[in-house]
């Protein structure tokens, strides 16, 4: 099999760009949206009302027990068929972020619960109600704990990107199938996106490397 | 012609407890519980494991609710079987009243992990009682320097000894200004040799007049330090007096062999 090498060179300047200002910037904006998403659906599910913790345990369930292309499709084209029509961009946004909320409120739930329970007992002691004494006991070293599983997160959330294509978001993916029906090099394109998201992910993964080896001051050996 | 009587008598007992209770489930852990510390006195409380001494130190401060009972502090006075009754929202703000009025030094210390140590010590005047910042530095550094901590004020609490949490652990209490300090097994973590600074410290807090309830199984301090020593058993406090009596000729079977079971455990 020949490799058209000009064509791999050449596209690679349009993948890339559509990387930078699609891709990046999508999963960017939704895992900071996510996170505030998961941090309030982890307080919710972790409140003594049930009603608020029923909640978020049924947001938690949908968004897990979905597929993601399914819940793109009912924001994109679901949504329309009911008067609501949103665009690619901030569908994308509110579909992805709304996955990613749900994932992550589980993760972070799990940190908060890891905190040692004489950790609350201090914070009230010296004071605190509840609002604070998760903010400024409880969150910071639950944040600790939830650091390498939420790369992980990110890291997908990276890769799941490439579904918004199907809702006609013009990201990394969606420009190498453009590229690739128009040159008629789908062997080549799609091997070539999928290098990117690569190296965006290896990337990303020394990057959690450093973040989880950095010298941890705050916190004795267990 | 007050509104608060009780903080106007000097005289008056600092601390109340009557008729406290508590369960946990089926679990009776406090049956009727009555105790009385006057101002500027130590009472140590002994008993065995299980008998309900944490859940009463903890009904004290307002970390565990008690079922029934009336608790008062410096003059706050909390009835919970009517606060009980009044809702979250009154329940809440009575816990909180009596949070006010006393500071607690846990066994296993609780010194926020993310912050150093002076950083600890001024969180709660800082960020609760809204004193401004450089105040609470002052403040902070002169307890750390007291406690022989000074130049440990921006290590974190995992790069100190025990024995030097435990003391970073009681200056956070101080810096809170409390009217009473509460222990809880402060020394039973440590290291044998590290228990000695600990219970010198708090021998110099009972001599300059902190008015403090102390958990302990350390009867020598008991003897030496204490008004009064009492027996919890089973959620009661069974006796209640000055050392020698309770710890040298105890009226009760049960505390006797208590008693003689912590002198000579083989
Ligand atoms: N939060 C809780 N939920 C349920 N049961 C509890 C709780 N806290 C304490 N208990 C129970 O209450 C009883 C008394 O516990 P407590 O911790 O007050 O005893 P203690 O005298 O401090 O014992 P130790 O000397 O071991 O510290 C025990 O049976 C314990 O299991
Ligand atoms: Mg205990």
């Amino acid at each position: 099999m020949d490799i058209d090498w000009s064509l791999f060179w050449e596209s690679l300047g349009p993948l890339s760009l559509a990387a930078v200002v699609g891709t990046i910037p999508l999963a960017l904006v939704s895992f900071v949206l996510g996170m505030v998403l998961a941090v309030a659906a982890a307080l919710m599910r972790l409140s003594k009302n049930r009603f608020v913790s029923g909640l978020a345990r049924l947001y938690i369930s949908v968004i897990r027990g979905t597929p993601l292309l399914v819940q793109l499709f009912v924001v994109f084209y679901g949504l329309p068929s009911i008067g609501v029509v949103i665009n690619p961009w901030p569908s994308a946004i509110i579909a992805l972020s709304l996955n990613v909320g749900g994932y992550a409120a589980e993760v972070v739930r799990a940190a908060i619960l890891s905190v040692d329970k004489g950790q609350w007992e201090a914070a009230y002691m010296v004071g605190m109600n509840r609002r604070t004494a998760l903010r400024r006991v409880i969150l910071p070293q639950a944040a600790r704990v939830a650091v390498p599983p939420l790369s992980n997160t990110f890291i997908s959330l990276v890769k799941d990107t490439s579904l918004t294509s199907l809702i006609l978001m013009s990201e990394l993916f969606r420009k190498a199938q453009e590229i690739a029906a128009f040159t008629q090099e789908f062997m080549l394109l799609y091997v070539e996106a999928g290098l990117v998201y690569w190296v965006i992910c290896l990337a990303l993964s020394s990057g959690q490397l450093r973040l989880e080896r950095r010298p941890d001051r705050h916190v004795a050996v267990a | 012609m007050s509104l608060s009587p009780d903080a106007e008598r000097a005289d008056a007992p600092l601390l109340t407890v009557e008729d406290v209770s508590k369960a946990f489930g089926d679990n009776q852990v406090l049956r009727s519980v009555d105790l009385t510390v006057e101002r500027g006195d130590v009472v140590a409380v002994i008993g065995a494991s299980g008998s309900g001494k944490t859940t009463l130190l903890r009904c004290l401060n307002g970390l565990e609710t008690p079922d029934a009972g009336v608790v008062s502090v410096a003059g706050t006075r909390v009835d919970f079987a009517s606060v009980g009754s009044a809702g979250a929202k009154e329940l809440e703000r009575a816990r909180g009243s009596l949070r006010d009025q006393s500071a607690m030094v846990f066994q296993h210390y609780n010194l926020f992990p993310h912050r150093t140590v002076i950083e600890n010590v001024i969180e709660g005047p800082v960020v609760v009682q809204g004193r401004s910042r450089s105040e609470a530095l002052e403040d902070a550094r002169a307890l750390l320097e007291r406690v022989g901590l000074a130049d440990k004020a921006d290590s974190y609490p995992h790069q100190l000894s025990g024995g030097q949490q435990q003391r970073v652990g009681i200056v956070r209490a101080l810096a809170l200004k409390p009217s009473l300090l509460l222990f809880d097994e402060p020394t039973s973590a440590l290291d044998p040799e590290l228990v000695g600074d600990v219970l010198l410290l708090m021998r110099d807090l009972a001599a300059e007049g902190w008015t403090m309830v102390v958990v302990t199984h350390e009867l020598q301090f008991a003897r030496e330090v204490a008004a009064k020593v009492a027996f919890v058993d089973a959620g009661r406090v069974l006796e209640v007096g000055p050392p020698a009596q309770v710890l040298g000729a105890p009226r009760e079977e049960r505390t006797r062999q208590f008693v003689r079971r912590l002198t000579h455990p083989l």
